[in-house]
C-alpha cells in the first residue's frame, strides 16, 4: 500500500494527464522525439513582416487553426490542444472535468489589427474618441472577450467542464509554474481531489516583440534560427520568443489509486520567493531564487543531494543564465558541477507564460523515459559558467527527482520539484 | 467561536475619488447623503469617479520608483503602502520579507498619444502592419512595457515595501479580487501562510480601460445615477471609478501575538461561474448567498453591484428577496473598481463591524437604513461580465 500522505501530512499529489503544444508540434511524441533528437524550433517570422525589426527569427506556433488569428484566440486552442491531452490521457471525462482550473496565460489587450478596423470604420473624429464611438455601436462581442482577462479562462472551464471560479493568473515567466503550484496547493488544504494547470501562450505578436526587443531582452541571431537559442554559452545574447502551452492533471495520490489511474509523476514541492531589487534585474547576490530553490526542497522534503537533475530556466540571456548559475550553485555546492543542468529553451525557445508547464511536462518525460534532452548549440562555453548542461546531445540516465526553475520580470521566483515515484 | 486559525483583517488601505485611507472613508460615507465626486466631462458622454489628489511621495518615496510606473501601478502600489502602514508591517523586515501577496490585476495604460499617431497614419495607409513596427519601434518608450505588465503592480510592491514572501497575480476582472481574497484566506486557514497583502487597484481614466467596457456596451450613458436606478437609462449602465484597495489579511494567533488591533474576522468566502449564456446567474446567485450561511436576523450588506444592467438588477431581485438584508450599493459613490471590487467591499465591511454602525442608505430611493449594530456584514461583487463571489466579515 503505498504512502498517500508526504512528509508534513499532506496529501500526495500525483499527475496523471500530461499536454503539451510548442513550436516543435502538437502533443507529447512529437515534441519528445523532437527535444530528445536535440531538433530546434526556432525559425524566421512570417506572421507579420519584420521591417524595421531587430529580431526577426522565433519560436512562434504557426500550425494551429487560430495561429494568425490574435493573441486570444491562439492562447485559447493552445491551451485547449495541451489541456485536452492530459485529460485524455488522465482518462477523466474531458467534459466533465470535475476539478479547479489554474491557468497561466499572458494578460491580454485589444489587437492592433481589432484597433484598426475598428477605427477605420468610421471617419469621424480621431483616437480614442472614436474607437470608444464605435465600440458602442458593435453588434458582436468576439473583440470584447479579446480584452476580459478571465475570458479564455471560462471559455476553457465551459469546454473541460472545470469545476467553480477558474482563476487566471501571472506571475510573469514563472506563471506556468505557479498554476501548477495553485493546483497542488487545492489538492494538498483538500479542497478538491483533482486540478487542471494550463500554461498558454499564443501573444507573440509584433508589439510583444517589438517591447522585449526595446529592453534588450532578445537574441538578434537572425541568420541561423535554429543556433540562436544558447542557453550557458559564451556568445549567448537574449531569450527567443516563442509560444507553446503545457497541461498537467494533477490529482491526489489517493483518488488517482482508487480510480485505478496511471500515476505519470509525483508533484513533490513548491517554493517560491519575490525579489525587491529591480523590475527585471535579479538581486546580485541571487538570495531570492536560492531562496526559492531552498523552499521547494523543503516543500518536498528532500535535501539537496536528492536532486538528480535541473530543468534550468536557462533562458539564453547574459543576466538569467549567469544568476541561475549563481543560485544553483550556492544551493548544491560541490556536487553542482556533476549534476545534469539542462535548458529545453535552447530548442523550443522561451514561451514565456507557458514556460513553467511546458518544462514540468517534458521533467516528467525525462524521469518517465530515462532521458535527459539536451541543452543545444553548446558549441562555445561561458568559461564563469561551469555546468554539465548536457551539451548538444541527449543523455540516457535514470532520473528521480527534478528541480525546475522559473523566474520572471517583477522579481518572480518559483521552483517545482518532481519526482517518478512516490516514496 | 475564534479559532487560532481564523482569518482577521488587520490592515486596510483605500484609495477612491472620496479619499484615503480607512478613517476619511468611514466619515465620508457614514454621512448621509453623501454626493459622489464626478467627472462627467473629461470622457463625455461617459462620466467617471476621478482619483482624488494624492500626494504618492507619502508611499513612494523614491521618485525613481514613481517614474518607472503608470498611474495604475502607483495606486496599487500606494494602497497597498496604506495596508502595510495600517497593519503596522511597513519598515518591519522580519514581517515584510515573510509576507506572501496576491494582486488582482488588470493592464496598465498604453500610451494613448503612440497609439493615436499609428490610428491616424493607418487611415491612408494600407501596409499597417509595417506601419506598426515602424512607430512602436522608434516611439514606444522602452521600459513603459513593464509600467504597464499585469504582475508589475506586485513586482512594485516588493521593490517600494519589500514585501518578498510570495507573489502572486491573478487577472480576470472582479473575479480575480475575488479570487485573490478567497486563496489568500484559504492559505490562512489551512496554515500555508500567516500573513498575506491582498488587494487590487483600478485606475479608469485612461481611454482603454473604458474601451474594455464599452466593446460590449456596458457603460452609462447620459447623466449620473445612483447604481440601483440605471436601469433602461442610456447605455449599459456601468460608471466606473478610480481606486485601491488592499487588505492585510492574518492568521488569528499571529496577529494577536503581535499585538495588534483587529478590525474584523474574514468568514467564509465563496465564488462561482454561472454560465450566464445559459440563464444561470439567478441560481448561481442564489447559490452563494446559500453557500455563504447567512446569519439569522438582519444583515447589512456592502454590494459591488457594477450597475451593468441584468448583472445588477440579478443581484438586487436576490437581496431583495430577502426582507432581512439591507443593501449598500457603494459604487455610487465610488465607481466600479473591477479588479480592486470584491476588495473594497470586504473592506467597507471590515470597518462597519469595526465601527459597531451601518453606513446610512447611499440611495434614498432604493435602499433601506439598518437600525443597530452589524456583527456580521455580507461583501458581494457580482461581475459585470462574468465571475460571481461574496464573503462574510464578522466582529473580530
Amino acid at each position: 500500500m503505498a504512502n498517500l500522505r508526504d512528509h508534513m501530512g499532506r496529501p500526495i499529489v500525483a499527475v496523471t494527464g500530461i499536454g503539451v503544444v510548442t513550436s516543435l508540434g502538437v502533443g507529447k511524441a512529437d515534441n519528445w522525439a523532437a527535444l530528445t533528437s536535440g531538433k530546434s524550433g526556432i525559425h524566421p517570422i512570417t506572421r507579420f513582416p519584420v521591417d524595421h525589426l531587430n529580431t526577426r527569427i522565433s519560436g512562434m506556433v504557426d500550425f494551429l487553426d487560430s495561429s494568425s488569428k490574435g493573441a486570444s484566440l491562439l492562447t485559447y486552442e493552445l491551451a485547449e490542444t495541451a489541456a485536452n491531452e492530459a485529460v485524455a490521457e488522465s482518462g477523466l471525462d474531458s467534459s466533465d472535468f470535475g476539478g479547479p482550473l489554474f491557468l497561466a496565460s499572458p494578460p491580454v489587450e485589444l489587437d492592433w489589427h481589432d484597433r484598426f478596423s475598428l477605427y477605420n470604420s468610421d471617419g469621424q473624429g480621431a483616437g480614442a474618441e472614436r474607437l470608444l464611438r464605435v465600440a458602442r455601436g458593435l453588434k458582436e462581442t468576439d473583440t470584447f472577450a479579446t480584452t476580459q482577462f478571465g475570458a479564455i479562462a471560462d471559455r476553457l472551464a465551459d469546454r473541460f467542464g472545470t469545476r467553480g471560479l477558474p482563476i487566471t493568473l501571472s506571475t510573469a515567466c514563472a506563471s506556468g509554474a505557479t498554476a501548477i503550484q495553485l493546483g497542488v496547493e487545492a489538492i494538498r488544504r483538500g479542497e478538491c481531489d483533482r486540478a487542471l494547470s494550463i500554461g498558454a501562450d499564443g501573444s507573440a505578436t509584433a508589439e510583444a516583440l517589438i517591447r522585449f526587443s526595446l529592453l534588450s531582452a532578445l537574441s538578434t541571431h537572425n541568420d541561423i534560427p535554429e543556433k540562436a537559442s544558447k542557453p550557458f554559452s559564451k556568445d549567448r545574447d537574449g531569450f527567443v520568443l516563442a509560444e507553446g502551452s503545457g497541461a498537467l492533471v494533477l490529482e491526489s495520490l489517493e483518488a488517482a489509486l482508487a480510480r485505478g489511474a496511471s500515476v505519470l509523476g509525483i508533484l513533490r514541492g513548491c517554493g517560491e520567493k519575490a525579489d525587491d531589487f529591480h523590475r527585471t534585474r535579479s538581486k546580485p547576490d541571487g538570495s531570492p531564487a536560492i531562496a526559492a530553490v531552498r523552499a521547494a526542497l523543503a516543500d518536498a522534503g528532500l535535501s539537496k543531494d536528492e536532486i538528480d537533475y535541473v530543468n534550468a530556466h536557462g533562458t539564453s540571456t547574459p543576466e538569467n543564465d549567469k544568476m541561475e548559475h549563481l543560485s544553483l550553485s550556492t544551493v548544491f555546492g560541490e556536487r553542482f558541477g556533476s549534476m545534469p543542468v539542462s535548458s529545453n529553451k535552447s530548442m523550443i525557445g522561451h514561451t514565456l507564460s507557458a514556460a513553467g508547464a511546458v518544462e514540468a511536462a517534458f521533467s516528467l518525460m525525462t524521469m518517465r523515459e530515462s532521458v535527459i534532452p539536451p541543452t543545444i548549440n553548446y558549441d562555445n562555453p561561458d568559461p564563469a559558467i561551469v555546468l554539465d548542461v548536457v551539451p548538444n546531445k541527449k543523455r540516457n540516465a535514470e532520473v528521480g527527482t527534478v528541480l525546475s526553475n522559473s523566474f520572471g520580470f517583477g522579481g518572480q521566483n518559483t521552483c517545482l520539484v518532481m519526482a517518478r515515484e512516490p516514496v | 467561536m475564534s479559532s487560532p486559525r481564523d482569518v482577521v483583517i488587520t490592515g486596510i488601505g483605500l484609495v477612491s475619488s472620496l479619499g484615503e485611507g480607512p478613517d476619511a472613508h468611514w466619515q465620508k460615507l457614514a454621512q448621509p447623503g453623501l454626493q459622489p465626486v464626478l467627472e462627467a466631462a473629461r470622457f463625455a458622454p461617459y462620466t467617471v469617479h476621478p482619483l482624488p489628489e494624492i500626494d504618492w511621495n507619502l508611499q513612494i518615496a523614491k521618485r525613481g520608483d514613481q517614474r518607472q510606473m503608470e498611474t495604475w501601478q502607483r495606486l496599487g502600489t500606494y494602497a497597498a503602502g496604506l495596508a502595510l502602514d495600517d497593519a503596522g508591517i511597513k519598515g518591519n523586515d522580519e514581517l515584510c520579507t515573510t509576507m506572501d501577496m496576491v494582486v488582482a490585476a488588470g493592464g496598465g495604460e498604453r500610451d494613448e498619444a503612440v497609439d493615436a499617431a499609428i490610428l491616424a497614419a493607418s487611415e491612408s495607409r494600407n501596409d499597417r502592419d509595417v506601419l506598426l513596427n515602424e512607430k512602436l519601434t522608434t516611439e514606444l518608450r522602452p521600459t513603459l512595457f513593464l509600467a504597464q505588465l499585469s504582475n508589475l503592480l506586485a513586482g512594485n510592491i516588493s521593490i517600494v515595501h519589500k514585501v518578498t514572501g510570495s507573489s502572486r497575480t491573478f487577472m480576470g476582472e472582479e473575479g480575480a479580487g475575488v479570487a485573490a481574497v478567497e486563496t489568500a484566506a484559504a492559505r490562512i486557514r489551512s496554515g500555508q501562510s500567516t500573513h498575506i497583502l491582498v488587494g487590487g487597484a483600478f485606475q479608469t481614466e485612461h481611454s482603454d480601460m473604458l474601451l474594455g467596457y464599452e466593446l460590449a456596451g456596458y457603460l452609462h450613458r447620459g447623466p449620473w445615477k445612483p447604481v440601483w436606478q440605471r436601469q433602461g437609462a442610456e447605455g449599459g449602465g456601468l460608471v466606473s471609478g478610480s481606486g485601491g484597495a488592499f487588505l492585510v489579511l492574518e492568521q488569528r494567533e499571529h496577529a494577536t501575538s503581535r499585538g495588534r488591533k483587529i478590525y474584523a474576522e474574514l468568514g467564509p468566502v465563496v465564488s462561482g461561474r454561472a454560465r450566464r449564456s445559459r440563464g444561470e446567474l439567478d441560481a448561481e446567485i442564489a447559490a452563494l448567498l446559500k453557500q455563504a450561511a447567512l446569519p439569522n436576523g438582519k444583515l447589512l450588506a456592502m454590494s459591488g453591484a457594477s450597475g451593468a444592467h441584468t448583472a445588477t438588477s440579478a443581484e438586487k431581485a436576490a437581496l431583495d428577496a430577502n426582507p432581512a438584508i439591507s443593501a449598500r450599493g457603494f459604487a455610487t459613490l465610488t465607481g466600479h473598481m473591477k479588479e480592486a471590487q470584491f476588495p473594497f467591499a470586504v473592506a467597507l465591511a471590515a470597518l462597519a463591524v469595526d465601527r459597531k454602525a451601518a453606513y446610512p442608505v447611499f440611495d434614498a430611493a432604493t435602499e433601506k437604513p439598518f437600525e443597530g449594530i452589524p456583527e456580521t456584514v455580507l461583501a458581494t461583487a457580482i461581475g459585470y461580465h462574468q465571475f460571481e463571489g461574496m464573503a462574510l466579515v464578522n466582529t473580530a
